[in-house]
């Protein structure tokens, strides 16, 4: 385990293969916090991590646990309380709509809805082509424009307001034709 | 944000989007005065100068306690050093969305308020803890941060004295309670978003164990306009003991759902009927919920709506002004689902530390399931008001407490509705 910050250069190169990929983006990430409070880049960490593939395997765990110097099963309990992050490969955009107490007086469950019955699954279902799930998920802090949902890949978080179920179609379509094209940018989970 | 034309009843604070444009630019809000007050605090004021105008201001933390900024500071332990600021943008409590659009559209006096908080502290370390599904506005906070620094108004040795301070952004991972401040604080040492015990309270024992003043967003942008024009002006808008203006968090049953930048002590019919613009469809309103989902249930009579929204007045109606996110309710609404989706909601964001609010919610999800499917007996209405009371007074933090508020207020207040769910 390191302790010194300059040591953190080195020994993050060689680890494979998170830290080889990021090796930039994890030292601007730890230079956030005092050296002796590396523990603290670790949802910084974990949300680099899901960029790729939108989900952290135990490998991945252990590394960044190797990082910060805490064992990978404390990297696994922050995996499992915070809602943003996965153990377990899902779809490539996750679509992700409030049906809380304001968005529901405006019709936020219905929404949802005849979104999945459109799309042809239930609500936490993937669709056939592993592209698109969508979820239910807690209060947005948007709830003067809804109905509305964010998608979350592990590139970014987008908010999409007022929508309509058609818009939102159209909106998973273009997803869609998005991540076919780009080269690279959707890999199969292993 | 909102496109609604309206007279703003008293000059913007908070929202001076609404009245300058593009005062997200660096160039535009200097040119309104911005880092102006940030300046004076660094170079003509003593740090303890500062808390003692931020308490002759009366304001009031926004986050929905609305304990005493400036007392709040000065708990702050001198013997213990170093010292942090942590700005709570984790803003998630259903109803609310005014940190939001402050950190969006008028940034950089977000920015100017966490930098004069952490002088008056004498902090050079102060993070903004933004839920994680503000990723966006993370980026465009550390891009605002770079900006200021370039301009020497961030950074070392500011305005050649011997200050220096850092502002860092930290994201979180989708967990409403890490908007409780102990919490919040564990979130940021990379453990689990679990409320601490207190006392201590953060300005003793804070973030790594050192003093630290948690502020939300809205009460740090304040802060520019109250070292500008003094405390004792901020002091006179709002009422005596609610001073200043609050953004209400308007949404639910109205016409123009959004954000109200209004003096604390309007009425609820101004917020919800002159600016709201009314309920939709010629419905009645029924129910107002005025600090989220952690609200009592007010009856909206007309007693109810003339009440004017500050700390001391709306607790004569059973409830708490909180973060003034007021959810309005039409006659439409069957109050056992309401309280059902209130309770799904605290459910799933129970941190699970204590017993009465992970085993409570858990089983009021299912009891409220029951009665609002029509299946319940007049026993489950009295198991529900049981588990709801047993949980009372027992959690370490305020979401077990605030769960059970819309459940028995809604039992006491709305008993037809719960007699029209249950079976005979």
């Amino acid at each position: 385990m390191m302790n010194a910050s300059e040591g953190a250069n080195e020994y993050v190169k060689s680890l494979t293969p998170l830290a080889s990929k990021y090796a930039a983006e994890i030292e601007a990430i730890l230079a956030k916090y005092p050296p002796e409070e590396r523990r603290s880049a670790v949802m910084p960490l974990l949300h680099l991590a899901q960029r790729e593939r939108m989900y952290v395997d135990r490998e991945t765990m252990g590394e960044i646990g190797e990082i910060l110097g805490i064992s990978s099963t404390e990297v696994a309990s922050i995996v499992g309380f915070y809602t943003l992050y996965y153990d377990k490969p899902g779809g490539k955009y996750h679509v992700q709509v409030c049906t809380d107490l304001p968005c529901a007086l405006r019709g936020a469950d219905k929404f949802l809805q005849e979104l999945c019955e459109r799309l042809g699954i239930s609500p936490g279902e993937t669709t056939e082509d592993g592209l698109v799930t969508v979820e239910e998920v807690m209060c947005l802090a948007a709830c003067d424009k809804a109905p509305m949902f964010q998608v979350h890949s592990g590139q970014g978080l987008s908010y999409h307001e007022t929508q309509t179920v058609e818009n939102a179609l159209k909106l998973i379509d273009e997803l869609r034709t998005m991540a076919k094209r780009g080269p690279g940018h959707y890999e199969s989970a292993e | 944000m909102s496109d609604i034309k309206r007279e703003p009843p008293t000059e913007y604070i908070l929202l001076r989007h609404h009245e300058i444009a593009n005062i997200d630019r660096l160039d535009i809000y200097r040119k309104h005065g911005g880092f102006d007050a940030f300046q004076q605090t660094v170079t003509n004021m003593q740090p303890d100068e500062v808390t003692t105008e931020v308490k002759i201001s009366g304001l009031r933390g926004r986050g929905g306690a609305g304990f005493p900024t400036g007392l709040k500071w000065s708990f702050v332990d001198q013997h213990n050093w170093p010292h942090y600021v942590v700005a709570n943008a984790d803003e998630s409590e259903p109803g609310t969305f005014k940190d939001r659009e402050i950190m969006e559209m008028n940034p950089l006096q977000f920015l100017e308020g966490v930098a004069i908080c952490a002088y008056a502290i004498q902090a050079k370390t102060a993070y903004v803890y933004l839920r994680g599904e503000f990723w966006d506005i993370a980026e465009s906070l550390d891009r605002h941060i770079s900006e200021l620094e370039a301009a020497g108004l961030l950074g070392e040795n500011l305005f050649g004295t011997l200050y220096s301070l850092r502002i860092i952004t930290h994201l979180g991972a989708g967990a409403y309670i890490c908007g409780e401040e102990t919490a919040l604080l564990e979130s940021m040492e990379g453990k689990l978003g679990q409320p601490r015990m207190r006392p201590p309270f953060p300005p003793s024992y804070g973030l790594y164990g050192k003093p630290t003043v948690v502020n939300n967003v809205e009460t740090l942008t304040n802060l520019p306009s109250i070292i500008t024009h003094g405390g004792e002006w901020y002091s006179k808008i709002g009422t005596e003991k609610s001073t200043g203006n609050k953004v209400f968090s308007l949404s639910g049953h109205v016409e123009r759902p959004g954000n109200y930048e209004l003096p604390l002590g309007t009425t609820f019919r101004e917020l919800i009927f002159e600016q709201g613009g009314g309920i939709p469809n010629g419905r009645g309103i029924k129910a107002i919920m005025p600090a989220g989902a952690s609200s009592s249930l007010i009856v909206a009579t007309e007693e109810a709506l003339d009440t004017p929204m500050d700390y001391e007045s709306v607790p004569n109606l059973g409830a708490e002004l909180g973060s003034a996110s007021v959810i309005v309710v039409d006659d439409s609404v069957s109050i056992p689902w309401l309280i059902n989706k209130t309770i799904h909601f605290f459910k799933h964001e129970s941190c699970g530390k204590c017993t009465p609010c992970r085993e409570g919610n858990y089983w009021m999800v299912h009891l409220t399931e029951r009665i609002d499917s029509g299946q319940a007996s007049a026993e489950d209405v009295e198991l529900l008001r049981d588990v709801a009371e047993q949980i009372k007074g027992k959690c370490l933090c305020a979401l077990g407490e605030f769960s059970i508020e819309a459940v028995l207020s809604g039992i006491e207040r709305f008993p037809a509705d719960f007699n029209q769910t249950v079976a005979d």
